[in-house]
Protein backbone atom coordinates (compact mmCIF):
# COMPACT_ATOMS: atom_id res chain seq x y z
CA UNK A 1 0.00 0.00 0.00
CA UNK A 2 1.57 3.09 -1.23
CA UNK A 3 1.15 6.20 0.96
CA UNK A 4 -1.08 7.64 -1.97
CA UNK A 5 -3.84 5.21 -1.99
CA UNK A 6 -6.94 6.13 -1.45
CA UNK A 7 -8.24 5.05 1.72
CA UNK A 8 -12.13 4.57 3.65
CA UNK A 9 -12.43 5.42 7.28
CA UNK A 10 -13.53 2.27 9.17
CA UNK A 11 -13.40 3.31 12.55
CA UNK A 12 -14.04 7.04 13.61
CA UNK A 13 -11.96 8.48 16.46
CA UNK A 14 -14.73 7.89 18.86
CA UNK A 15 -14.94 4.53 17.91
CA UNK A 16 -11.31 3.39 18.27
CA UNK A 17 -11.04 5.29 21.88
CA UNK A 18 -14.34 3.04 22.40
CA UNK A 19 -12.11 -0.41 21.39
CA UNK A 20 -9.29 0.28 23.11
CA UNK A 21 -10.27 1.72 26.36
CA UNK A 22 -13.07 -1.48 26.30
CA UNK A 23 -9.80 -3.91 25.34
CA UNK A 24 -7.42 -1.88 28.05
CA UNK A 25 -10.06 -3.21 30.80
CA UNK A 26 -11.14 -6.66 29.49
CA UNK A 27 -7.54 -7.28 29.20
CA UNK A 28 -6.78 -6.07 33.11
CA UNK A 29 -9.90 -7.63 33.97
CA UNK A 30 -8.81 -11.33 32.41
CA UNK A 31 -5.04 -10.71 34.10
CA UNK A 32 -6.42 -10.29 37.25
CA UNK A 33 -9.50 -12.32 36.85
CA UNK A 34 -7.13 -15.46 36.36
CA UNK A 35 -4.97 -14.91 39.25
CA UNK A 36 -7.68 -15.16 41.77
CA UNK A 37 -8.68 -18.05 39.70
CA UNK A 38 -6.08 -20.01 39.19
CA UNK A 39 -4.64 -21.49 42.05
CA UNK A 40 -0.71 -21.89 40.22
CA UNK A 41 -1.06 -18.14 39.24
CA UNK A 42 -3.15 -17.14 43.12
CA UNK A 43 0.29 -18.68 44.70
CA UNK A 44 3.17 -17.02 42.57
CA UNK A 45 1.21 -13.40 42.85
CA UNK A 46 -0.51 -13.99 46.21
CA UNK A 47 -1.64 -10.31 47.36
CA UNK A 48 -5.39 -11.75 46.82
CA UNK A 49 -7.39 -8.38 48.25
CA UNK A 50 -5.33 -5.73 46.19
CA UNK A 51 -6.03 -7.76 43.27
CA UNK A 52 -10.15 -7.92 43.60
CA UNK A 53 -10.04 -4.53 44.32
CA UNK A 54 -8.54 -3.89 41.00
CA UNK A 55 -10.33 -6.48 39.44
CA UNK A 56 -14.01 -5.07 41.16
CA UNK A 57 -13.48 -1.49 40.36
CA UNK A 58 -12.41 -2.51 36.57
CA UNK A 59 -15.60 -3.99 36.39
CA UNK A 60 -16.98 -1.29 37.81
CA UNK A 61 -15.63 0.82 35.05
CA UNK A 62 -16.61 -1.30 32.02
CA UNK A 63 -19.90 0.72 31.01
CA UNK A 64 -17.85 4.21 31.09
CA UNK A 65 -16.79 3.68 27.48
CA UNK A 66 -19.48 2.61 26.23
CA UNK A 67 -22.09 5.16 27.77
CA UNK A 68 -19.23 7.76 26.88
CA UNK A 69 -19.35 6.69 23.46
CA UNK A 70 -23.23 7.33 23.26
CA UNK A 71 -23.11 10.33 25.10
CA UNK A 72 -21.94 13.05 22.56
CA UNK A 73 -22.30 14.04 19.13
CA UNK A 74 -19.73 11.91 18.16
CA UNK A 75 -22.17 8.73 18.78
CA UNK A 76 -23.46 8.84 14.89
CA UNK A 77 -20.59 6.44 13.94
CA UNK A 78 -20.97 4.47 16.76
CA UNK A 79 -24.81 3.81 16.20
CA UNK A 80 -24.30 3.17 13.14
CA UNK A 81 -21.99 0.35 13.54
CA UNK A 82 -23.95 -1.24 16.27
CA UNK A 83 -26.42 -1.49 13.88
CA UNK A 84 -25.02 -3.45 11.50
CA UNK A 85 -23.42 -5.57 14.01
CA UNK A 86 -27.13 -6.37 15.01
CA UNK A 87 -27.94 -7.29 11.66
CA UNK A 88 -27.52 -10.66 10.48
CA UNK A 89 -28.19 -11.41 6.70
CA UNK A 90 -27.89 -14.58 4.54
CA UNK A 91 -24.66 -13.94 3.37
CA UNK A 92 -23.55 -14.47 7.14
CA UNK A 93 -25.04 -17.55 7.80
CA UNK A 94 -23.30 -18.47 4.74
CA UNK A 95 -19.89 -17.32 5.26
CA UNK A 96 -20.15 -19.18 8.56
CA UNK A 97 -21.39 -22.42 6.93
CA UNK A 98 -18.22 -22.35 4.92
CA UNK A 99 -15.99 -21.32 7.86
CA UNK A 100 -15.07 -18.28 6.70
CA UNK A 101 -14.29 -18.55 3.26
CA UNK A 102 -16.76 -16.92 2.07
CA UNK A 103 -18.62 -18.92 -0.86
CA UNK A 104 -21.07 -17.24 -2.17
CA UNK A 105 -21.59 -14.56 0.31
CA UNK A 106 -21.12 -10.68 0.28
CA UNK A 107 -19.94 -9.13 2.57
CA UNK A 108 -20.73 -5.68 4.43
CA UNK A 109 -18.57 -3.94 6.31
CA UNK A 110 -18.57 -6.63 8.88
CA UNK A 111 -18.41 -10.71 9.22
CA UNK A 112 -20.56 -12.60 10.75
CA UNK A 113 -17.10 -13.60 13.31
CA UNK A 114 -17.28 -10.09 13.93
CA UNK A 115 -20.83 -9.70 14.57
CA UNK A 116 -21.27 -12.78 16.80
CA UNK A 117 -17.83 -11.93 19.06
CA UNK A 118 -19.41 -8.21 18.98
CA UNK A 119 -22.55 -9.57 20.40
CA UNK A 120 -21.28 -12.25 22.75
CA UNK A 121 -18.63 -9.56 24.15
CA UNK A 122 -21.80 -6.51 24.82
CA UNK A 123 -24.17 -9.49 26.60
CA UNK A 124 -21.53 -10.67 28.57
CA UNK A 125 -21.01 -6.86 30.29
CA UNK A 126 -23.83 -7.33 31.68
CA UNK A 127 -24.01 -10.79 32.65
CA UNK A 128 -20.38 -10.36 34.09
CA UNK A 129 -21.12 -7.03 36.20
CA UNK A 130 -24.52 -8.49 37.42
CA UNK A 131 -22.83 -11.89 38.80
CA UNK A 132 -19.89 -10.06 39.82
CA UNK A 133 -21.69 -7.64 41.84
CA UNK A 134 -23.56 -10.50 43.27
CA UNK A 135 -20.40 -12.23 44.22
CA UNK A 136 -18.77 -8.95 45.34
CA UNK A 137 -21.95 -7.71 47.67
CA UNK A 138 -23.73 -11.10 48.26
CA UNK A 139 -25.43 -9.91 51.37
CA UNK A 140 -28.94 -9.13 50.16
CA UNK A 141 -29.01 -12.39 48.04
CA UNK A 142 -29.81 -15.67 49.27
CA UNK A 143 -26.44 -17.91 49.61
CA UNK A 144 -27.31 -19.80 46.41
CA UNK A 145 -27.41 -17.02 44.12
CA UNK A 146 -23.70 -16.00 45.17
CA UNK A 147 -22.72 -19.98 44.26
CA UNK A 148 -24.55 -19.49 40.98
CA UNK A 149 -23.41 -15.84 40.44
CA UNK A 150 -19.83 -17.48 40.53
CA UNK A 151 -20.53 -20.61 38.33
CA UNK A 152 -21.90 -18.20 35.84
CA UNK A 153 -19.27 -15.77 36.27
CA UNK A 154 -16.40 -18.65 35.95
CA UNK A 155 -17.85 -20.24 32.99
CA UNK A 156 -18.28 -17.12 31.10
CA UNK A 157 -14.85 -15.90 31.90
CA UNK A 158 -13.74 -18.79 30.44
CA UNK A 159 -15.73 -18.47 27.22
CA UNK A 160 -14.81 -14.60 27.08
CA UNK A 161 -10.64 -15.86 27.39
CA UNK A 162 -11.22 -18.19 24.20
CA UNK A 163 -13.34 -15.38 22.47
CA UNK A 164 -10.72 -12.89 23.51
CA UNK A 165 -7.45 -14.92 22.25
CA UNK A 166 -9.31 -15.49 18.86
CA UNK A 167 -9.84 -12.21 18.34
CA UNK A 168 -6.54 -10.94 19.46
CA UNK A 169 -4.83 -14.29 17.40
CA UNK A 170 -7.24 -12.86 14.49
CA UNK A 171 -6.30 -9.32 14.40
CA UNK A 172 -2.46 -10.20 14.52
CA UNK A 173 -3.00 -12.14 11.46
CA UNK A 174 -4.38 -9.47 9.62
CA UNK A 175 -2.22 -6.02 9.78
CA UNK A 176 -4.56 -4.33 7.84
CA UNK A 177 -7.69 -4.17 9.74
CA UNK A 178 -5.28 -3.82 12.95
CA UNK A 179 -4.53 -0.75 11.53
CA UNK A 180 -7.95 -0.05 10.87
CA UNK A 181 -8.10 -0.09 14.41
CA UNK A 182 -5.03 1.96 15.16
CA UNK A 183 -5.25 4.43 12.82
CA UNK A 184 -8.75 4.42 11.48
CA UNK A 185 -8.40 3.55 7.88
CA UNK A 186 -8.26 0.72 5.49
CA UNK A 187 -7.41 0.79 1.54
CA UNK A 188 -10.74 1.39 -0.55
CA UNK A 189 -9.37 -0.83 -2.55
CA UNK A 190 -9.75 -4.21 -0.29
CA UNK A 191 -13.27 -2.12 0.38
CA UNK A 192 -14.10 -3.10 -3.04
CA UNK A 193 -12.76 -6.62 -3.00
CA UNK A 194 -13.88 -8.09 0.24
CA UNK A 195 -16.86 -5.82 1.22
CA UNK A 196 -18.97 -5.47 -1.30
CA UNK A 197 -21.91 -5.05 0.21
CA UNK A 198 -20.38 -2.15 2.34
CA UNK A 199 -18.80 -0.99 -0.89
CA UNK A 200 -22.04 -0.61 -2.66
CA UNK A 201 -23.34 1.70 0.95
CA UNK A 202 -20.84 4.22 0.60
CA UNK A 203 -21.57 4.69 -3.15
CA UNK A 204 -24.93 5.05 -2.60
CA UNK A 205 -24.32 7.42 0.34
CA UNK A 206 -21.86 9.55 -1.58
CA UNK A 207 -24.45 9.41 -4.27
CA UNK A 208 -27.02 10.51 -2.55
CA UNK A 209 -25.62 13.36 -0.65
CA UNK A 210 -23.46 14.87 -3.22
CA UNK A 211 -20.73 15.17 -1.75
CA UNK A 212 -19.54 12.77 0.69
CA UNK A 213 -20.45 10.72 3.81
CA UNK A 214 -19.80 12.55 7.05
CA UNK A 215 -21.34 9.38 7.63
CA UNK A 216 -18.11 7.49 8.30
CA UNK A 217 -17.18 9.97 10.94
CA UNK A 218 -15.42 13.41 11.51
CA UNK A 219 -12.28 11.57 10.13
CA UNK A 220 -14.32 11.10 7.07
CA UNK A 221 -14.64 14.88 5.98
CA UNK A 222 -11.92 14.70 3.25
CA UNK A 223 -12.79 16.65 0.20
CA UNK A 224 -13.94 13.90 -1.88
CA UNK A 225 -16.24 12.61 0.82
CA UNK A 226 -15.28 8.75 2.43
CA UNK A 227 -13.01 7.91 -0.08
CA UNK A 228 -9.83 10.01 0.75
CA UNK A 229 -6.47 10.86 0.46
CA UNK A 230 -4.34 9.58 3.11
CA UNK A 231 -2.52 12.17 4.29
CA UNK B 1 -31.08 -11.12 15.96
CA UNK B 2 -28.17 -9.17 17.92
CA UNK B 3 -31.25 -7.91 19.98
CA UNK B 4 -32.56 -11.54 20.70
CA UNK B 5 -29.04 -12.60 21.09
CA UNK B 6 -28.24 -10.28 23.65
CA UNK B 7 -31.57 -10.95 25.72
CA UNK B 8 -31.01 -14.48 25.80
CA UNK B 9 -27.43 -13.96 27.42
CA UNK B 10 -29.01 -11.84 29.89
CA UNK B 11 -31.62 -14.48 30.31
CA UNK B 12 -29.15 -17.03 30.68
CA UNK B 13 -27.29 -15.27 32.42
CA UNK B 14 -30.46 -15.17 35.40
CA UNK B 15 -31.70 -18.63 34.99
CA UNK B 16 -27.66 -19.52 35.50
CA UNK B 17 -27.40 -17.22 38.59
CA UNK B 18 -30.18 -18.75 40.19
CA UNK B 19 -30.00 -22.70 39.12
CA UNK B 20 -25.86 -22.37 38.85
CA UNK B 21 -25.91 -23.71 42.37
CA UNK B 22 -27.46 -26.91 41.86
CA UNK B 23 -25.75 -27.44 38.71
CA UNK B 24 -22.30 -26.62 40.36
CA UNK B 25 -22.98 -29.59 42.87
CA UNK B 26 -24.30 -32.03 39.91
CA UNK B 27 -21.13 -30.95 37.95
CA UNK B 28 -19.30 -31.91 41.00
CA UNK B 29 -20.67 -35.00 41.42
CA UNK B 30 -20.47 -36.67 38.05
CA UNK B 31 -16.88 -34.72 37.87
CA UNK B 32 -15.55 -35.84 40.78
CA UNK B 33 -14.53 -39.71 39.66
CA UNK B 34 -12.01 -37.54 37.35
CA UNK B 35 -10.92 -34.64 39.31
CA UNK B 36 -9.89 -36.95 42.37
CA UNK B 37 -7.40 -38.60 40.17
CA UNK B 38 -6.29 -36.17 37.86
CA UNK B 39 -2.55 -36.07 37.54
CA UNK B 40 -2.60 -33.02 35.25
CA UNK B 41 -3.97 -30.18 37.28
CA UNK B 42 -5.95 -28.91 34.20
CA UNK B 43 -9.28 -30.08 36.21
CA UNK B 44 -8.14 -27.15 38.43
CA UNK B 45 -8.93 -25.08 35.85
CA UNK B 46 -12.28 -25.94 35.61
CA UNK B 47 -15.17 -23.57 37.44
CA UNK B 48 -16.54 -27.13 38.92
CA UNK B 49 -13.63 -29.31 40.08
CA UNK B 50 -15.12 -29.16 43.90
CA UNK B 51 -10.94 -28.64 44.61
CA UNK B 52 -9.57 -26.05 47.13
CA UNK B 53 -8.84 -22.88 45.85
CA UNK B 54 -5.57 -21.35 46.93
CA UNK B 55 -5.47 -17.92 48.81
CA UNK B 56 -2.63 -16.20 49.79
CA UNK B 57 -2.99 -12.64 51.18
CA UNK B 58 1.19 -11.93 50.46
CA UNK B 59 3.82 -11.66 47.16
CA UNK B 60 3.57 -15.55 46.44
CA UNK B 61 3.67 -18.64 48.68
CA UNK B 62 5.37 -18.61 51.81
CA UNK B 63 7.68 -21.77 52.04
CA UNK B 64 9.62 -23.33 54.93
CA UNK B 65 11.14 -27.00 54.79
CA UNK B 66 10.50 -30.01 57.79
CA UNK B 67 13.99 -29.25 58.56
CA UNK B 68 13.45 -25.67 59.33
CA UNK B 69 10.04 -25.85 60.64
CA UNK B 70 9.64 -24.73 64.25
CA UNK B 71 6.31 -24.27 66.24
CA UNK B 72 6.24 -21.81 69.55
CA UNK B 73 3.81 -21.78 72.30
CA UNK B 74 4.39 -19.37 74.40
CA UNK B 75 2.24 -16.57 76.15
CA UNK B 76 0.05 -17.40 79.60
CA UNK B 77 1.93 -21.29 79.47
CA UNK B 78 3.76 -23.05 82.08
CA UNK B 79 6.20 -24.73 79.55
CA UNK B 80 6.97 -22.61 76.65
CA UNK B 81 7.96 -25.08 73.88
CA UNK B 82 9.11 -25.17 70.40
CA UNK B 83 8.65 -28.15 68.82
CA UNK B 84 9.71 -29.25 65.64
CA UNK B 85 7.82 -31.50 62.92
CA UNK B 86 8.58 -34.96 64.42
CA UNK B 87 6.74 -33.15 68.08
CA UNK B 88 3.75 -32.87 66.47
CA UNK B 89 4.00 -35.89 63.81
CA UNK B 90 5.31 -38.37 66.43
CA UNK B 91 5.71 -37.40 70.07
CA UNK B 92 2.68 -36.07 70.87
CA UNK B 93 -1.06 -38.07 70.17
CA UNK B 94 -2.21 -37.74 67.27
CA UNK B 95 -5.82 -37.19 65.83
CA UNK B 96 -7.65 -37.81 61.97
CA UNK B 97 -10.49 -35.42 61.15
CA UNK B 98 -12.85 -35.62 57.86
CA UNK B 99 -14.83 -33.67 57.26
CA UNK B 100 -16.15 -31.13 54.35
CA UNK B 101 -13.81 -27.73 53.98
CA UNK B 102 -16.38 -24.65 53.84
CA UNK B 103 -14.88 -21.26 52.71
CA UNK B 104 -16.78 -18.37 53.20
CA UNK B 105 -16.30 -17.22 49.73
CA UNK B 106 -18.54 -19.93 48.86
CA UNK B 107 -16.36 -23.06 47.78
CA UNK B 108 -16.78 -26.46 49.36
CA UNK B 109 -14.47 -29.70 49.62
CA UNK B 110 -15.74 -32.57 50.88
CA UNK B 111 -14.72 -34.91 52.69
CA UNK B 112 -11.31 -34.07 53.36
CA UNK B 113 -9.25 -36.37 55.86
CA UNK B 114 -6.99 -34.76 57.83
CA UNK B 115 -4.11 -35.45 61.15
CA UNK B 116 -2.74 -33.56 63.34
CA UNK B 117 -2.50 -32.95 67.34
CA UNK B 118 -5.84 -31.85 68.41
CA UNK B 119 -5.06 -28.13 69.75
CA UNK B 120 -6.47 -28.77 72.78
CA UNK B 121 -3.90 -31.63 73.17
CA UNK B 122 -1.10 -29.18 72.33
CA UNK B 123 -2.24 -26.86 75.65
CA UNK B 124 -2.37 -29.27 77.57
CA UNK B 125 1.59 -30.27 76.66
CA UNK B 126 2.34 -26.84 77.75
CA UNK B 127 -0.01 -26.07 80.61
CA UNK B 128 -2.44 -22.92 80.14
CA UNK B 129 -1.91 -20.45 83.28
CA UNK B 130 -5.51 -20.05 84.69
CA UNK B 131 -7.13 -16.96 83.34
CA UNK B 132 -6.37 -17.19 79.94
CA UNK B 133 -9.03 -16.46 77.92
CA UNK B 134 -7.59 -16.57 74.52
CA UNK B 135 -5.41 -18.20 71.66
CA UNK B 136 -3.62 -15.98 68.76
CA UNK B 137 -2.38 -17.87 65.49
CA UNK B 138 0.34 -16.25 63.82
CA UNK B 139 1.99 -17.21 60.20
CA UNK B 140 5.58 -17.36 58.82
CA UNK B 141 3.82 -15.18 55.91
CA UNK B 142 4.24 -12.26 58.17
CA UNK B 143 0.83 -11.15 57.38
CA UNK B 144 -1.75 -13.94 58.42
CA UNK B 145 -3.33 -13.78 62.11
CA UNK B 146 -6.31 -15.85 63.50
CA UNK B 147 -8.12 -16.20 66.64
CA UNK B 148 -10.12 -18.45 68.83
CA UNK B 149 -11.54 -18.09 72.41
CA UNK B 150 -10.37 -20.64 75.07
CA UNK B 151 -13.69 -22.39 74.79
CA UNK B 152 -13.17 -22.70 71.42
CA UNK B 153 -9.33 -23.81 71.20
CA UNK B 154 -10.58 -26.91 73.82
CA UNK B 155 -12.79 -28.45 71.24
CA UNK B 156 -11.86 -31.72 69.75
CA UNK B 157 -12.31 -30.68 66.29
CA UNK B 158 -9.82 -28.51 66.58
CA UNK B 159 -6.00 -29.32 65.08
CA UNK B 160 -2.92 -28.57 64.42
CA UNK B 161 -3.19 -30.07 61.31
CA UNK B 162 0.28 -31.61 59.17
CA UNK B 163 -1.02 -34.44 57.15
CA UNK B 164 -3.67 -33.71 54.45
CA UNK B 165 -5.57 -36.48 52.73
CA UNK B 166 -2.85 -38.85 53.70
CA UNK B 167 -0.13 -36.71 52.40
CA UNK B 168 1.87 -33.81 54.17
CA UNK B 169 0.60 -30.87 53.82
CA UNK B 170 2.26 -29.08 51.02
CA UNK B 171 2.81 -24.97 51.27
CA UNK B 172 0.15 -24.16 48.86
CA UNK B 173 -2.06 -25.78 51.62
CA UNK B 174 -0.76 -24.14 54.18
CA UNK B 175 2.32 -26.41 55.03
CA UNK B 176 4.22 -28.05 56.74
CA UNK B 177 1.92 -27.44 59.50
CA UNK B 178 -1.45 -25.30 59.57
CA UNK B 179 -4.96 -24.63 62.08
CA UNK B 180 -8.18 -26.86 61.18
CA UNK B 181 -10.93 -25.49 62.63
CA UNK B 182 -13.26 -27.72 61.78
CA UNK B 183 -16.33 -26.45 62.86
CA UNK B 184 -15.79 -22.70 61.39
CA UNK B 185 -15.16 -21.00 57.63
CA UNK B 186 -11.78 -21.77 56.11
CA UNK B 187 -10.08 -18.20 57.17
CA UNK B 188 -9.88 -19.42 60.60
CA UNK B 189 -8.04 -22.76 59.65
CA UNK B 190 -4.78 -20.38 59.49
CA UNK B 191 -2.09 -21.61 57.05
CA UNK B 192 2.20 -21.56 57.75
CA UNK B 193 1.59 -21.95 61.39
CA UNK B 194 4.38 -21.11 63.33
CA UNK B 195 3.40 -19.54 66.38
CA UNK B 196 0.40 -20.18 69.10
CA UNK B 197 0.40 -17.50 71.81
CA UNK B 198 -2.31 -17.98 74.61
CA UNK B 199 -3.18 -14.58 75.76
CA UNK B 200 -4.67 -13.42 79.16
CA UNK B 201 -6.60 -10.93 77.33
CA UNK B 202 -6.12 -10.19 73.34
CA UNK B 203 -3.66 -7.56 73.52
CA UNK B 204 -5.01 -5.48 71.23
CA UNK B 205 -8.78 -7.03 71.35
CA UNK B 206 -9.63 -4.95 68.25
CA UNK B 207 -8.03 -7.08 66.21
CA UNK B 208 -9.01 -10.99 66.46
CA UNK B 209 -7.30 -11.33 62.81
CA UNK B 210 -6.67 -10.68 59.34
CA UNK B 211 -9.71 -11.68 58.19
CA UNK B 212 -11.70 -10.28 60.84
CA UNK B 213 -10.19 -7.49 60.28
CA UNK B 214 -11.45 -6.99 56.40
CA UNK B 215 -14.71 -7.30 58.07
CA UNK B 216 -15.76 -11.20 58.38
CA UNK B 217 -17.31 -12.64 61.59
CA UNK B 218 -14.80 -12.93 64.53
CA UNK B 219 -16.84 -16.57 65.35
CA UNK B 220 -16.91 -18.05 62.04
CA UNK B 221 -19.33 -20.86 62.67
CA UNK B 222 -20.23 -22.31 58.96
CA UNK B 223 -23.78 -21.87 58.54
CA UNK B 224 -24.22 -19.29 61.33
CA UNK B 225 -22.12 -16.60 60.78
CA UNK B 226 -21.33 -14.18 57.83
CA UNK B 227 -25.26 -14.04 56.97
CA UNK B 228 -24.46 -17.49 55.33
CA UNK B 229 -26.90 -20.55 56.15
CA UNK B 230 -24.81 -23.37 54.75
CA UNK B 231 -25.07 -26.48 56.39
CA UNK B 232 -22.56 -27.11 59.04
CA UNK B 233 -19.21 -28.92 58.39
Amino acid sequence: MTASSPTVVRFSRAQRWLHWSNATLFLVLLATGMTLYIPALSQVVGRRVLLRDIHVYSGLLLPVPLLVAYAGSWRESVRRDVRRLARWSVDDRRWLLSLGRRGRSRMGKFNAGQKLNAIFVAGCIPVMLATGSIMRWFDPFPLAWRTGATFVHDWTSLALLAVTIGHIGKALADPVSLRAMRRGTVPARRVELHHPRWWAEIRATDERSGVSSLDEGKQAATPSGTIGQRP
Amino acid sequence: MGRRALLGMLALGGVGILWGAKAQSWMEETLRPLTTKDQTGLSSFLPSAGRFRIYTVTGGLPRRSDAAYRLTVDGDVERPATLDIADLRDRLPQTSLTRDFQCVTGWRVPDVPWRGVTLADLLAEVGVRPGATHVRFWSFDGVYTETLTMEQAQRDDVLIAHELEGKPVTSEHGGPVRLYVAPMYGYKSLKWLERVEVASALDEPSDPGYWERLGYDVDAWVGRSNGLDDTPT
